[in-house]
């Protein structure tokens, strides 16, 4: 897999170059905080999730707005190990999680036991969304539902998995959802040093996310995924189903987001049903929008762009975020449909030397 | 459905020391009273049906001298003299009394209040009665039958004479034969629970079945307690019945507001190929529309104008609705021709724009108060209750689709929206203006789903994501219906209103969910473009 | 005609065999029925092609002929009748994707290509490959033997010169016959050819004219045309397609002097232009 310079380079410095500069004395320029290091782990994570949306609707033209659901799997897996590690130093000092004494359960129900194990909980965050992308995705695929009408189905899913993880009789921690963590494999979640890990484990995954999806979209497979976004009729003719193609990626991204989802779970330090419903499903895909979808590296630079301005806006200006999210969808989608790649490439397109390589990079990335 | 409280359990059990004393306290009653009471009856009988009328135009100054001397000892006499009072009032008593009595109550100890209650209920009842509201009247009467005292079945007695209305007089027999279940006469008891049976009297249920329950101490009692089962059993079998009415009334209802909402977008979708996110939120902006003009007769007009309100609130809807439509069209949605993913994405944006603007205008929830003509319901059976508004709501419904079936099928512009329907390019060519078409027909739409959100004040709070919670049914609805047939969305949204309804009370409200978009998702397996989708080419991408 | 070769999904694959009443067909509709809701598109159509042959189907607006594909490449689904290709494949319930792969190919009127992949890739995808599932697809790599094949299909459609451009940037005419060759490269036993050169220049039309014909040497074609002149060019055989059914068969100038066909194409309307 013989990716580029641009991507070492920029692999390395996210990886070593970053933690190297937390290192440096607080009141230096350069210095990153544990907190924007925090910061950064759940935005790469997210960016993991943005590569998975990016393979079915940048290049498929499936537009999914049940991403969340797959994500919140994932984060439920990863919490639920998270929860039992928490043993018997919650509020009840009970072995169950807290919210189980609270909601009068007295065994720990099937389902959790099993999550006890590092590694099934390993395998559960991933094996887990692909499952449900698989059973869901082979009905929606097989009766041809497509289009708007994919994305409508896809969104009551998103709305269906919201309604279910509210309910406390699902024993997922109901509205509050799972939090109060303490420990991963014995090491404090609160530990600076904990969270640097995460953080270097969250940007090796995005990593080899990148890699794999560089590797699918460059394949001829990949080519054949942006053969049915173009004309998916001819596709069919051509003796390919479509139906396979779109659901391998969507089984792809869903594994893609559920590990985006167990990595957020640790550094952020809580899962409720409200990051995986209706909104923050559609508010996914604006990620990729924004980085400019059909590009890799466009999917990463949206959701981190989109939510570090999240971050910053919601902080100083709560009322207007609502508004700029509102006019990010609006702009992007009338003004820059390319997204910040689009702009990019037109810019770089522009220059006396860029002119020649640009056409066949509009491709493939 | 309207279910009285259950009421304490006072049958067969015998009082033992109270029939009496109540006798002893009577006659002496009799005696001191005799002639005021001798004329107070003969003013009674002698007067116009109505109570109220005969109480209010017959102020015999010996009958107020009288109820006067009562209320002097029931205020200022001994115990005793105080009872003895009740004892008159509860009998004789006026209406008329009851601001003097609510005053007393107030500033006496609490022995003297339990004592006075009775009075003061019986009597409020006794103006219920006399109300010329039927509402007021048949709360009187159930009131009467679930916490009334014997003292009430002759006032029951006389207002079922005078009486009219059918649920009224329904309600009135229910409490007579309620009061006699507590009758000393095995007989009168044995033919009153046979009547509550024929009744299907919802509040004689628990009454009857404890009936049922007591053991029998004779043959008597052993034929109370058969013909108690009796009873019960074909109320609880009837309680059935409504049960199974009442659901499919609530689908109904549900499924019309889902109507409301999918003509709307199932038309847009149709026409144009284009899933509108904001269309909750047109509908958002139709039910602040409507909040508006009721603030503004509130403010600006009297009283007695405010119910009309609502007749100029749904046009107003409507139109504000369609004029941001209109806009959201002309601005936005007409440059997004042909990609339907991006104008998803776009007017999902449009709504959360809207959404906020709404929150930072109105706040976080604001209540609509219905018209009083839409209040309360009208009795179809017994138990089963049409609430007016959500009626309103079904025909409000009917008659969208009434219009838009005229629209599209009797005139000009329907000939050509139902021409670009089935091919754009060809009506384009045949100098149809598409474009202009496209416009009027969202902004038509959005006034749809401002009008669906009109309605939706009458069940519900008004606050800013109003939408959100029906836009996901609504595009199942769109879905499941298939596109370019009235038939199919009308179909699809009774079909999964009613599914809704039927499938919460035994898997609840979430589950239901859950099992509805399975099924659809199965049901799309067999039809793929829904219930009643256009065959043919022009379907094709 | 060139003498008879089977189909290769005939000696292969075990599907029920059906007795095809004519020893040299390559597809055979027997009594197809398509319905759209009540209106009937195809009515009781029978309809025999042989092998090799090259068959012009014309009619007029509504009489089914594009249907007529649909049915053949599983777009569309009969409610009665039987499709057979070759001599012993029964079509009828079988996804588009598994027919094409049987060995039919299809062009489509208004032209399908992959807009934002290069010429090269389009024709790439096309190529008939022994399993287009999504691992084989995701692992397979391009041989010599299949660069031969797309550059030969590259030559054939003149657009040698153009492999690197992107399918969206070509002109209508260049889209025509890159559909063409992407057809070709599927080595398609039958090819299902809607209207060819609508919107083609005279010139382009020609030489569309030309490339058709010579493909009769390896295939067998069905061509829907509205454009007389080239069908002219191209057709011995003629079918006439009214309401759904075959009005009449016929050699060109046969059919040109029907006066059935005369009278479909003019109707009442005696002052139209007939299509001859």
């Amino acid at each position: 897999m013989g990716a580029g310079p641009a991507f070492w380079v920029v692999g390395v410095f996210l990886f070593a170059g970053v933690p190297l500069l937390n290192l440096l004395p607080d009141d230096s320029l350069f210095h990153v905080s544990d907190f924007t290091l925090n910061l950064l782990g759940k935005f790469f994570a997210f960016a993991i999730l943005a590569l998975g949306i990016d393979l079915i609707w940048g290049y498929t033209g499936v537009l999914s707005l049940g991403h969340g659901v797959f994500f919140g799997l994932g984060a439920y897996a990863m919490g639920m190990h998270l929860m039992l590690g928490i043993g018997t130093e919650g509020v009840y000092g009970n072995a169950l999680p807290d919210f189980m004494v609270w909601n009068q359960v007295k065994e720990l129900p099937w389902f959790w036991k099993p999550f006890y194990s590092l590694t099934f909980s390993l395998a559960a965050i991933v094996l887990v969304p692909m499952a449900a992308a698989a059973i869901f995705g082979f009905f929606v695929f097989r009766s041809r539902i497509r289009g708007v009408y994919f994305s409508i189905i896809t969104q009551a899913l998103a709305l269906v998995a919201w309604l279910v993880f509210n309910r406390n009789e699902t024993n997922l921690g109901g509205t509050n959802g799972l939090t109060d963590f303490k420990h991963i494999q014995g090491f404090s979640l609160n530990d600076p040093a904990t969270q640097l890990v995460m953080y270097m484990v969250t940007i090796l995954f995005l990593g080899l996310a990148y890699l794999l999806c560089r590797w699918i979209t460059r394949s001829r497979a990949g080519r054949v995924l942006i053969a049915i976004r173009d004309c998916e009729q001819r596709v069919f003719f051509s003796g390919y189903s479509p139906a396979s193609y779109k659901l391998f990626v969507f089984v792809i991204s869903a594994g893609l987001a559920g590990l985006a989802g167990a990595l957020y779970v640790p550094q952020v330090g809580i899962i409720t049903p409200n990051q995986i419903g209706v909104l923050p499903s559609i508010e996914m895909v604006i990620w990729v929008a924004v980085g400019g979808r059909g590009t890799l590296s466009g999917a990463i630079i949206g959701a981190a762009g989109v939510n570090y301005m999240r971050s910053t806006l919601t902080n100083h200006f709560p009322e207007l975020w609502p508004f700029f999210l509102g006019g990010l969808f609006i702009a992007v989608v009338m003004f820059f449909p390319k997204g910040i790649m689009g702009i990019f490439k037109k810019a770089y397109s522009m220059l006396p030397f860029g002119k020649s390589k640009i056409e066949k990079a509009a491709v493939t990335d | 459905m309207i279910l009285n409280p259950p009421r304490f359990c006072r049958a067969m059990k015998v009082r033992h020391d109270e029939p009496d004393i109540r006798f002893l306290k009577r006659n002496i009653m009799k005696r001191s009273f005799m002639p005021v009471l001798f004329a107070w009856l003969v003013l009674f009988s002698g007067s116009v049906s109505s109570l109220a009328i005969a109480q209010e135009s017959s102020p015999a100054s010996s009958e107020i001298m009288t109820m006067q001397e009562a209320m002097t000892s029931l205020i200022e006499g001994p115990w005793p003299e105080k009872k003895l009072a009740v004892d008159y009032l509860l009998k004789n008593g006026d209406p008329a009394l009851l601001p003097q009595l609510e005053e007393f109550r107030s500033n006496t100890n609490r022995r003297v209040r339990r004592l006075i209650k009775p009075v003061i209920n019986l009597l409020k009842n006794k103006a219920g009665l006399a109300s010329p509201d039927k509402e007021d009247r048949r709360a009187a009467a159930r009131d009467l039958g679930a916490r009334g005292t014997p003292e009430a079945l002759p006032i029951l007695k006389h207002a079922l004479s005078g009486e009219k209305e059918h649920w009224v007089r329904y309600d009135l027999e229910e409490a007579i034969h309620l009061l006699n279940l507590e009758s000393a006469d095995p007989q009168v008891q044995f033919a009153s629970i046979q009547k509550l049976g024929d009744m299907r009297s919802a509040a004689a249920l628990p009454i009857l079945q404890d009936f049922a329950n007591q053991r029998a101490g004779n043959l008597e009692q052993q034929a109370l307690k058969d013909e108690s089962e009796k009873a019960s059993r074909r109320i609880q079998k009837w309680q059935d019945v409504t049960r199974g009415i009442e659901m499919l009334l609530q689908g109904l209802s549900l499924g019309s507001i889902l109507l409301l909402m999918a003509l709307g977008l199932a038309i847009v979708f149709g026409l144009m190929g284009v899933i509108n996110m904001a269309h909750g939120e047109m509908m958002m902006i139709g039910a602040y529309a409507t909040f508006v003009v009721q603030e503004g007769f509130r403010a600006y007009l009297g009283e007695h104008l405010f119910d009309y309100y609502f007749f100029l609130a749904l046009p107003c809807a409507f139109f504000v609705a369609a004029f941001i439509g209109w806009i959201l069209e002309g601005t936005l949605i007409r440059f997004l021709y042909g990609r339907p993913l991006e104008t998803l994405l776009a007017t999902w944006g449009v709504g959360l724009v809207l959404i906020q603007t709404a929150r930072l205008i109105f706040g976080d929830l604001t209540a609509v108060q219905a018209p009083s003509w839409l209040r309360g319901g009208a009795q179809v059976v017994v138990g089963v209750q049409l609430p007016y508004n959500r009626l309103f709501i079904i025909f409000l419904a009917l008659f969208c689709v009434a219009g838009i079936y005229i629209l599209l099928f009797r005139t000009g512009i329907g000939l050509r929206v139902r021409a670009v329907l089935q091919n754009r390019e060809m009506s384009a060519c045949l100098g149809i203006p598409t474009r202009k078409l496209d416009a009027y027909t969202f902004a038509f739409g959005s006034g749809l789903a401002g009008l669906a959100g009109s309605a939706l004040t009458l069940v519900g709070n008004v606050d800013p994501e109003l939408g959100r919670n029906y836009i996901v049914d609504s595009f199942m609805v769109v879905v499941a219906g298939g596109v370019g047939k009235l038939a199919g969305t009308i179909t699809a949204a009774f079909g999964i209103g009613t599914l809704n309804k039927l499938l919460e009370p035994g898997f609840g409200a979430v589950y239901g969910k859950v099992i509805i978009l399975v099924l659809i998702i199965l049901f799309l397996q067999v039809r793929p473009s829904g219930l009643f989708a256009l065959k043919g080419r022009h379907l094709d991408s | 005609m060139d003498e008879y070769v089977p189909a290769p999904s005939e000696q292969t694959d075990g599907r029920r065999v059906i007795g095809s009443r004519h020893q040299r067909s390559i597809i055979y509709l027997d009594h197809v029925t398509v319905d759209f809701d009540g209106f009937k598109a195809l009515n009781k159509l029978n309809l025999v092609v042989d092998y090799r042959e090259l068959r012009v189907v014309i009619g007029p607006n509504g009489a089914g002929k594009s249907t007529l594909l649909d049915v053949i490449s599983g777009k569309v689904q009969p409610i009665s009748g039987r499709v057979v290709f070759g001599q012993a494949t029964d079509l009828i319930g079988l996804r588009e994707n598994d027919i094409a792969a049987l060995g039919i190919g299809r062009k489509f009127q208004t032209p399908s290509v992959y807009t934002t992949l290069p010429v090269w890739d389009n024709l790439d995808l096309s190529l008939r490959r022994k399993n287009k599932g999504v691992f084989a697809t995701l692992l397979s790599r391009l041989n010599s033997d299949e660069s031969d094949k797309i550059a030969q299909t590259l030559e054939v459609i003149g657009l040698t010169n153009k492999a690197d451009v992107l399918a969206g940037q070509l002109s209508h005419g260049e889209k025509q016959w890159l559909e063409i060759g992407m057809v070709l490269l599927q080595d398609p036993e039958l090819l299902l050819i809607d209207e060819p050169v609508a919107g083609m220049t005279e010139q382009e039309t020609e030489k569309t004219g030309e490339l058709l014909q010579s493909l009769t040497h390896k295939h067998s074609l069905i061509v829907i045309e509205h454009d007389m002149e080239f069908v002219r060019q191209i057709a011995k055989t003629v079918t006439v397609l009214h309401e759904g059914t075959v009005l009449c068969e016929g050699f060109v100038e046969d059919i040109q002097n029907d006066p059935r066909v005369i009278e479909i194409y003019l109707g009442r309307q005696k002052e139209a232009d007939a299509p001859v």
